[in-house]
């Protein structure tokens, strides 16, 4: 088991989100969140990466609790959130080498082909301000194929992408998972993921509203 | 292979170098401190009168204050943009030190709004008549405390970045901790005004700044990770 959460629960302004939530991920596994607006999907995500804590339970990677394994695991998640951290003044290739420095690289990336297979090529030296929502976002996405991280925690990566972008965005998925990684993510939309397995937890769910 | 070893050394400089990028792409804001700086020390003559006396004699402690709250004004900026946008998750996010990736965030922020700030001094000395044997030890104790002031900012800015209206706040937590470092620069040149001896007070500086350096961005880091959790 690469990754497991036990007994998590959240609350956010006194409001139980979810608790008592249980999932185990191990690698080539793709985990799908879903539950309705405000059904705690979010705040899901960003405590599997230590950027929120939970009231209750933990995350444990490779059986350490993270807190203890702490630089090992941050070294192995690439977290693309609502704010995909990419800064408007800079062109894609910088935001992309910066994005290198930050995290474990993967080794002989080429960043040309990287924004290529994101249907970038040919805005490698625009500013980001100057792009789309649906190309900031890819943008984005980029980062995730410059790294060597095992973990990837994506919320709504579909956002803006147009149809090609989400059939480009599942196919780096479905790569990323065959070669033995993990993808979790949140998404209104229906993937088409096959050929791997995919679990599904449904936040809306877990604590029927008041 | 300095570029793939990925080290904390390439992080530091990546990190500068994106800042010092994103500053000069922002060229408008870049001059926003250092013109403060200029409009508050000039227009003393103007208000006070230019009787060279009066004015050589409070010339060290306005160019002290008004460096400080130049600094101060720039402090905002520090985090805000990459917290906007999520940057700062991904920093915080990275396997590498967040203390290393502050410390690389504040000594650009330093060098694009305390910098300035050190070579204009002199010229704003003359304008005050301050004696020219004060003019070494105004730029020296800016040199020392103008740092002291970025590092200590970045921990309130840290803090308070979350907040909406941090301003306010941010002056709060920030300016008590500032005081020091006004007592000691205003004071030595003063001192070096009166042909005092002033090497303990740029030392007491000195200690301020090596300190900041070593704990201001462990407490910087720590306060980012309460802002965004």
């Amino acid at each position: 088991m690469l990754i497991a959460a036990r007994d998590l629960a959240c609350e956010r302004d006194d409001r139980l989100l979810f608790s008592d939530l249980n999932f185990q991920l191990a690698a080539r596994e793709i985990l799908q969140v879903e539950g309705r607006n405000g059904s705690g999907k979010t705040s899901l995500l960003r405590i599997v990466c230590g950027l929120a804590l939970a009231s209750s339970g933990g995350i444990y990677w490779r059986d350490q609790p993270v807190e203890r394994v702490r630089t090992d695991y941050l070294g192995q998640i690439n977290y693309l959130g609502h704010h995909a951290g990419v800064k408007a003044e800079l062109t894609p290739l910088e935001n992309l080498r910066f994005a290198q420095a930050l995290t474990n690289p993967r080794r002989d990336v080429d960043l040309g082909a990287v924004l290529g297979r994101l249907s970038l090529r040919g805005f490698e030296d625009v500013p980001c301000r100057m792009l789309s929502a649906g190309q900031n976002r890819r943008v984005g996405l980029a980062r995730l194929l410059v790294s060597d991280a095992l973990l990837w925690v994506l919320d709504e990566p579909f956002t803006a992408l147009d149809r090609k972008g989400i059939a480009d965005v599942e196919d780096i998925f479905l790569e990323h998972v065959q070669a033995g990684g993990i993808v979790i993510l949140t998404t209104h939309h229906t993937t088409r993921l096959d050929g791997c397995t995919v679990k599904v937890i449904d936040l809306s769910a877990e604590v029927p509203g008041p | 292979m300095r570029e793939a070893d990925g080290g904390l050394g390439h992080v530091f400089i990546s990190v500068l170098m994106r800042d010092l990028t994103l500053a000069f792409r922002h060229r408008g804001e870049l001059a926003n401190p250092l013109m403060f700086f200029v409009m508050v020390v000039s227009l003393f003559p103007l208000g006070i009168g230019p009787a060279p006396s009066t004015l050589a004699e409070i010339a060290p402690g306005i160019i002290w204050v008004a460096a400080l709250l130049a600094s101060m004004l720039a402090l905002d900026a520090m985090f805000r943009t990459d917290f906007e946008d999520g940057s700062l998750e991904q920093m915080a996010l990275s396997h590498h030190p967040l203390s290393v990736i502050v410390l690389a965030k504040v000594l650009a922020h330093w060098l694009i709004t305390g910098l300035p700030l050190l070579i204009v001094a002199p010229l704003l000395g003359v304008l005050l008549y301050l004696p020219d044997n004060a003019m070494v030890v105004l730029v020296l104790s800016l040199a020392l405390g103008t740092p002291v002031l970025s590092l200590v900012g970045a921990i309130g800015t840290g803090l308070t970045v979350g907040l909406k209206r941090g301003g306010v706040l941010l002056s709060l937590l920030v300016l008590p901790l500032y005081v020091p470092v006004l007592i000691f620069g205003a004071l030595a040149v003063n001192d070096a005004t009166a042909g005092l001896n002033v090497t303990g007070h740029l030392y007491l500086m000195g200690a301020l700044l090596v300190l900041s350096i070593a704990l201001s961005p462990l407490a910087t880091a720590a306060a980012i990770r309460v802002s965004i959790g």
